[in-house]
């Protein structure tokens, strides 16, 4: 331990007298206070304590891929033209000289040749498109299985949740604006989804298209919805949502000396502030580096939307695949009675996603209804310890992933020359055998990883040391915890934390080398650790290990 | 926060107390206790200095990352050639530099983090659940007080004009949206094809039938001005081995002309282009969602989420010998709506 002091050179001028002159960052934050009052908030937010977990960026890299989308997005309506006008190519890309096109399409390949950087800066956008609905769902599946939605949090599941809604649709309806071949095709599928949503479909259809498809309005609007009506709406949420976290602080892991009524960690100024910066600047190098190393949506070797073709293998963007999976797969059922139609594409497509979408928005108030919590959770949770919640999880997730896998069918079906028909079976029966299948091996492992932290906490970890006792029985040698009773049982409760299961994470073997290429210490200093065969544990560490909150 | 002591001191205090004193201070204020600090290398030791180094090292990465990318920007030949190798290499070029410029600041920071600012644990209070009693029950008062001085609860007059009033403007608010409504006029239910309508090829030529081998296939369009823009109006024109036994579909037994038969493009199912035919099998197969249909039996689905056959287009030969239509189809094409009506 160190004293503050220490490292601080300032500290010890203080001491000695006023300072002679005040810094500049001291002169900034002095004339805003003069006119805001504002010293007493910005030192509760620079004392803010953040918890460190690695599964806490996650929800960062979501918010670093959104300020990368704004900026480059901002770039790209400087050169791009939302409309459906005709018009024929006449830039520097000679395969589509020539071409009609709209000019929506033809804006896009200047982006894509004719603006120096364009491309590049197109790609980036596309990219940290995929990275932001990516982030989205990981975190909103960290949050979930480690119950982090729970009491007093349940608003901001909901805020995430919406969020992440609001991301397909924003990153389908971008994905939409350069009026190419693929995305034409995914419009016209949308089309079709809407005219079979029962009684309003027709006028919604009209609605949104301003006539029959495609129309000459689909691209302007998704335009506008797509630079300011939705990501108004996603910025406006994620404050919300980060503000939620700041004025709720975050949930931890159990561990020693944490407790439902702290937050242990780091605080803003200066270690969390500066893995901050430093990880928004890693993920923006990461997209930099995919934009300029990773072809995405090449619009241009698709061609302009013609409503008479259709390329082989045609892939929507990856948060929307599930959609087409389970749409390929449903089987032909269409009702139709009293001179009206129920398409059989309403049902994968609106139906089964609206339940499932509705049943996760609302899993915060269900699970708080079946178990009858109604406490405040501060305290996160391992999947393990909830076995219902994480099988359900898994249940969902292995749905999702298999609905996923079979929005490829066709390019399955050609890779492994399987037939076409036999994989939209296996899709069908696996959709229903395989959920409760995944909840029971979850479910099963959960209990079983449950019980291999009890048995630890009673008899202690296993040595790897077998002994033979006078009587001829073998037995392994275990290392207690704890204090034991006479028959060799701990008394350790389980805390939530994770228990140790080697020798290793009691120090059982001496501590490593440090420096990883160069050594810092002499081997000699870091000791050899325990004498051999009997590895030893001192009291205070023991109770630290086996996570026991409060260490008393 | 409230009820706790705040801690006074006088301003002479507060200048004799180092910053150390002081920060520790402001923690204890916003509820922080700073537990723990540890230095990761000893100020100015040889791994220090190397941390140092990397750092800057990073630092540097980033100044020499961006003249580069500056230079390839404004130098490096950028426009596109199908021949000039040296285009293909322009924005990888961008990425890696813009990459690293933004890599190096990143990891710089992250490992001055890491490495040189002495790593803490702090512990914060939480206070989470109900606020004081003092603030509930004033802030409680305080607005049973406001609404009385309104007096909305006595007047209930205004209350209901009120209610009246302001449901009508949230109305009013909506209703500018009907600019965007229009009435489904039946176009759904018609396309251009008509008596006498060739069938054309995109590029606006018309077909003859030996145009067509057997067990080929052409993608037509409506000959009329628009034709082939039209989204409802691509159709395939198959036509059959001589050997092939048509199963014709109730209603539609004289839509062929010889060999050949003509379906609407639009997939029932949800409106792709069925584009695929496989004459050995006499399969269509929507590439979208594989919906499959036989061309023999009137392109009646066979396999697949598609629950109706594609419409077929009847049409004959005029006195030129071109393809045209006899009609419109007979049902709508595409994907089902409510309003479709006992269409097959």
């Amino acid at each position: 331990m160190t004293n503050p002091n220490g490292t601080n050179p300032n500290g010890a001028a203080r001491l000695a007298g006023p300072p002679s002159r005040p810094g500049p960052a001291e002169k900034v934050a002095n004339w805003a206070d003069e006119r805001l009052t504002s010293a007493n908030p910005l030192r509760r937010a620079l004392n803010k304590v953040f918890p460190d977990h690695w599964s806490f960026m996650l929800g960062e890299i979501a918010l670093y891929s959104f300020i990368i989308l704004l900026l480059t997005g901002t770039y790209l309506t400087l050169f791009f033209d939302a409309s459906m006008a005709e018009t024929r190519y006449n830039g520097i890309y000679d395969p589509l000289r020539g071409v009609d096109m709209s000019r929506a399409f033809s804006s896009t390949l200047k982006i894509s040749f004719d603006v120096r950087g364009g491309l590049i800066i197109r790609q980036i956008h596309h990219w940290a498109a995929l990275l932001f609905v990516s982030a989205i769902v990981v975190h909103m599946f960290r949050v979930f299985f480690t119950g982090a939605f729970r009491k007093p949090r349940e608003m901001n599941w909901l805020i995430g949740f919406t969020l992440l809604v609001l991301a397909i649709v924003e990153g389908f309806a971008g994905y939409s604006l350069p009026d190419d071949l693929l995305s034409g095709t995914g419009l016209r599928i949308a089309s079709g989804i809407i005219l079979s949503i029962p009684v309003i479909g027709t006028w919604f259809y009209y609605l949104v298209f301003g006539g029959e498809f495609p129309g000459d309005e689909i691209i302007g609007r998704l335009y506008i919805a797509h630079v300011l009506l939705i990501p108004a709406i996603i910025l406006a949420l994620i404050v919300l949502h980060i503000g939620l976290v700041v004025k709720q602080k975050h949930t931890q892991f159990p561990g020693p000396g944490r407790t439902e009524r702290n937050v242990v960690g780091v605080r803003v100024m200066p270690l969390f502030a500066t893995k901050g910066g430093g990880f928004f600047m890693i993920v923006f190098g990461v997209m930099a580096l995919l934009g300029g190393m990773a072809q995405v949506n090449p619009i241009w070797l698709y061609g302009p939307y013609e409503p008479a073709t259709v390329s082989a293998g045609s892939q929507p963007d990856w948060y929307m695949g599930f959609l087409e999976g389970d749409t390929r797969i449903w089987p032909s059922w269409e009702f139709r009675g009293f001179g009206h139609t129920l398409p059989a594409v309403f049902f994968p497509t609106v139906l089964v996603p609206g339940i499932l979408f509705t049943l996760a928005a609302m899993y915060p108030f269900i699970e708080a209804r079946l178990t009858k919590d109604r406490a405040m959770h501060n305290l996160l949770q391992r999947p393990r310890d909830v076995p219902v919640r994480a099988s359900l999880g898994v249940m969902a997730l292995t749905w999702y992933v298999w609905m996923w896998i079979l929005g490829g069918n066709d390019v399955w079906s050609k890779v492994f020359d399987i037939s076409l028909n036999a994989t939209t079976w296996m899709g069908r029966i696996g959709m229903i055998i395989l959920p409760p299948v995944a909840y029971w091996v979850t479910y099963r492992m959960c209990l079983g990883l449950q019980q291999a932290d009890r048995l630890v906490l009673e008899h202690g970890v296993e040595t790897g040391i077998i002994k033979r006792l006078p009587h001829g029985e073998f037995i392994e040698v275990h290392q207690p915890l704890g204090p034991v009773d006479p028959h060799g049982h701990g008394q350790l409760q389980y805390a939530g934390a994770p228990v140790p299961k080697k020798m290793n994470r009691l120090g059982g073997v001496g501590r490593a080398v440090r420096g990883f290429f160069s050594p810092v210490e002499e081997p000699t200093a870091v000791g050899a650790g325990p004498a051999q065969g009997e590895p030893t544990v001192d009291d205070t560490q023991q109770r630290e290990l086996a996570g026991r909150p409060k260490a008393d | 926060m409230t009820g706790e002591p705040q801690p006074t001191l006088a301003a002479a205090d507060l200048a004799s107390k180092s910053d150390a004193e002081l920060t520790r201070l402001g923690a204890t204020l916003d509820g922080v206790t700073i537990l723990h600090r540890e230095l990761r290398y000893e100020p100015g030791s040889k791994a220090d200095k190397r941390a140092e180094r990397l750092v800057a090292g990073c630092f540097l990465l980033t100044f020499v990352s961006t003249v580069a990318f500056i230079v390839i920007y404004g130098w490096f030949p950028w426009k596109f050639s199908l021949t000039d190798e040296r285009y293909y290499l322009y924005t990888p070029l961008l990425g890696v530099t813009m990459a690293l410029a933004l890599l190096g600041v990143g990891a710089g920071i992250v490992f001055w983090g890491k490495l040189l600012i002495p790593h803490e644990t702090a512990v914060q209070e939480r206070h989470d659940g109900y606020s004081d009693e003092i603030d509930r029950q004033t802030v409680a008062a305080t607005l049973r007080d406001g609404l009385d001085m309104t007096g909305v609860a006595r007047r209930s007059l205004l209350k209901r004009s009120l209610g009246l009033g302001a449901g009508a403007l949230g109305v009013l608010a909506i209703v500018p949206l009907g600019g965007l409504v229009k009435k489904p006029k039946g176009e759904l239910l018609h396309t251009q094809w008509a008596d006498g309508v060739r069938l054309v090829r995109l590029d606006n030529t018309p077909l003859r039938p030996e145009d067509l081998r057997p067990g080929g296939m052409e993608t037509v369009f409506p000959g009329v001005p628009g034709g082939t823009r039209s989204a409802d109006g691509p159709v395939m024109l198959i036509r059959l081995y001589p050997d092939v036994q048509r199963i014709p579909r109730t209603g539609q037994a004289d839509y062929n002309w010889g060999d050949y038969l003509a379906f609407s493009k639009i997939c029932t199912h949800v409106g792709c282009p069925t584009s695929l035919y496989e004459q050995e099998t006499n399969k269509i197969l929507c590439p979208c969602h594989q919906s499959q249909f036989d061309a023999t039996q009137d392109a009646k689905p066979i396999f697949g989420p598609a629950t109706r056959a594609l419409p077929m287009l009847p049409i004959t030969v005029d006195a030129d010998g071109y393809f045209v239509a006899r009609s419109d189809f007979r049902e709508p094409i595409g994907p089902a709506y409510w309003e479709r009506g006992n269409y097959d």
